[in-house]
């Protein structure tokens, strides 16, 4: 039953990693570039849910609320994720790969600070607001302790990645995205404006980053200015334990790094030593499979 | 014939410092076939890719069909009617053969492609054959073809093809050719790139010899072919 229980927030966690390292994933197999403010971009949207309900809803715990702080939150990590790809990458496409590097952990610093001026008590922790049908009491499952935000994380993730893959394999957009990332030159002869693709790659990216930013918030009820530092660096581990630019890799890299991580929390030496596992895993997957598990889309042109 | 489909005048493209091409000059007109032949490094691909707009001229005007195009992106002047199918052929290797065909089709704003893709399947009936699988595993004559077809699936004015024998046995080659024959008699006018100047002269209207970045020779592919310099330099005769 422990054994059960560990799984099911393995899963939780999992859950949460897939949504933010599809981002790092989508973006990584369009332009070559690991976007290391894509952390901050889900600790933003944490941030737009926050801003939302205490601008409008302060005091509201009714689902109807859920989905517009979740507009939110999109909109604030959208934004963010826009500006940066128009404003810091764009005018370094073409430069050694060190530049964009540096400038995301820039980028990274810039937002994280930004806002802790604008929310000083995030430095430790800011408490984010409840939504009954998600917060409410866990419901027991046999001797199982199911808790609602459980359920909405793996409904969000579910949801989230059926959606991009009707998007990317269905529609005309999606196709672009497709063609862009594995001939940027040859889809523009095609008509495709690669400039707008990168752009919606980006968009992407933050909407699932977005969504994961508020199911943290619900599901931990707390809130800091550097949530999206350990989160981020875990979701580029699963995006690359699955196979950098490979959706469904990092999907299930996220998953398999939340079960881990939970397991190890319970059988290897508890929560402090979860972190370390988790990165003993990226170092070991780096070493053997260094195409992920699933392997990489990537850099086969012809 | 008043205005010319295609007119390229004093065109200069430039890598850094280096100048690949130093301001020529041609012009393509409707339902001809126009050769430009040359060695290796003359700046025959990057005259194309200067055309289609992935390379931005130093120097020189572009016009087609009346209308400037050096400044405009490249993903806007395929929906204008001109084609390109690049050097290497550059199809798609992850997408299946229909997938390469649609992804031609991108810039129409119409939505009927089923009778493009119907021609460009009796022209190459074995793109229909395997038109589930994946590009990527195609030889190259096949992948030549699919990227005819992809480029045909934009129903182009102009059809600029870069190289299209590259690599390809003397059999695909002639097959190639011949679909390029049959293109302009369906009324495309083509701007054909090629190393292989008989090919390429004995099906041009007109052809023109580039070195080193400079036009040399002009005159009608049968001019060329018949002419000293062409003979020597190109055909491999004393």
């Amino acid at each position: 039953m422990q054994f059960l229980q560990q799984l099911l927030n393995g899963l939780t966690i999992g859950s949460l990693y897939a949504l933010i390292a599809v981002g790092y994933t989508v973006v990584y197999g369009i332009v070559q570039l690991i976007n290391f403010a894509h952390g901050e971009v889900f600790m933003i949207g944490a941030f737009g849910a926050l801003a939302t309900w205490s601008l409008l809803f302060k005091g509201t715990t009714a689902i109807w609320v859920l989905p517009i702080i979740i507009l939110g939150a999109m909109l604030a990590s959208v934004s963010v994720a826009l500006l940066m790809e128009r404003i810091a990458y764009r005018p370094l496409r073409n430069a050694p790969r060190l530049a964009p590097l540096i400038t995301a952990i820039g980028i990274s610093v810039i937002l994280q600070e930004g806002v802790r001026l604008f929310y000083p008590e995030a430095k430790s922790s800011l408490s984010f607001p409840g939504i009954d049908i998600v917060t409410g009491p866990p419901i027991a499952i046999g001797g199982l302790d199911l808790r609602r935000s459980t359920i909405f994380i793996i409904l969000a993730l579910i949801v989230c990645a059926v959606g991009l893959w009707v998007f990317i394999n269905r529609t005309k957009q999606g196709r672009a995205m497709l063609a862009v990332s594995q001939d940027p030159d040859t889809a523009r002869l095609m008509g495709v404006n690669v400039d707008r693709t990168i752009a919606i790659a980006f968009a992407l990216g933050a909407l699932l980053a977005a969504v994961a930013g508020v199911a943290q918030g619900l599901h931990t009820r707390t809130v800091t200015f550097n949530m999206g530092f350990m989160a981020g660096l875990k979701a580029f581990t699963a995006a690359v334990l699955g196979g950098i630019g490979n959706i469904q890799g990092a999907v299930a890299g996220g998953l398999v790094l939340g079960v881990i991580e939970a397991l190890a929390t319970q059988y290897l030496g508890g929560a402090t030593w979860a972190n370390v596992w988790a990165f003993v895993l990226l170092i070991i997957v780096l070493v053997f499979w260094p195409q992920g598990l699933l392997g990489a889309k990537v850099v086969d042109r012809a | 014939m008043s205005e010319p489909l295609l007119e390229v005048s004093n065109l200069e493209v430039s890598y850094g410092k280096i100048k690949a091409v130093k301001g020529i000059s041609f012009t393509v007109g409707e339902g001809e076939v126009v050769s430009l032949i040359g060695t290796n490094g003359a700046g025959k691909t990057t005259t194309l890719r200067t055309i289609s707009g992935l390379l931005r001229p130093s120097g020189g005007s572009i016009r087609f069909m009346g209308k400037d195009i050096a400044k405009t992106p490249a993903h806007e002047i395929v929906g204008m009617g001109l084609a390109h199918s690049p050097e290497g052929r550059r199809i798609f290797p992850r997408m299946t053969v229909e997938e390469n065909l649609l992804l031609g089709a991108f810039s129409r704003v119409d939505k009927d492609f089923d009778a493009d893709l119907r021609e460009v399947y009796d022209l190459f009936p074995i793109l229909e054959e395997r038109s589930q699988q994946p590009a990527g595993t195609f030889s190259g004559g096949e992948q030549q073809m699919l990227a005819m077809g992809r480029a045909m699936m934009s129903k182009p004015k102009l059809l600029m093809l870069d190289e299209p024998s590259m690599g390809l046995s003397p059999l695909m080659m002639k097959r190639i050719m011949t679909t390029v024959t049959t293109l302009q008699q369906r009324g495309t006018t083509i701007l054909l790139v090629e190393q292989n100047a008989q090919a390429a002269l004995r099906r041009a209207t007109k052809g023109y010899v580039l070195e080193v970045g400079k036009i040399v020779l002009t005159g009608t592919g049968q001019e060329l072919l018949t002419s000293e310099e062409v003979r020597k330099a190109y055909l491999g005769e004393d």
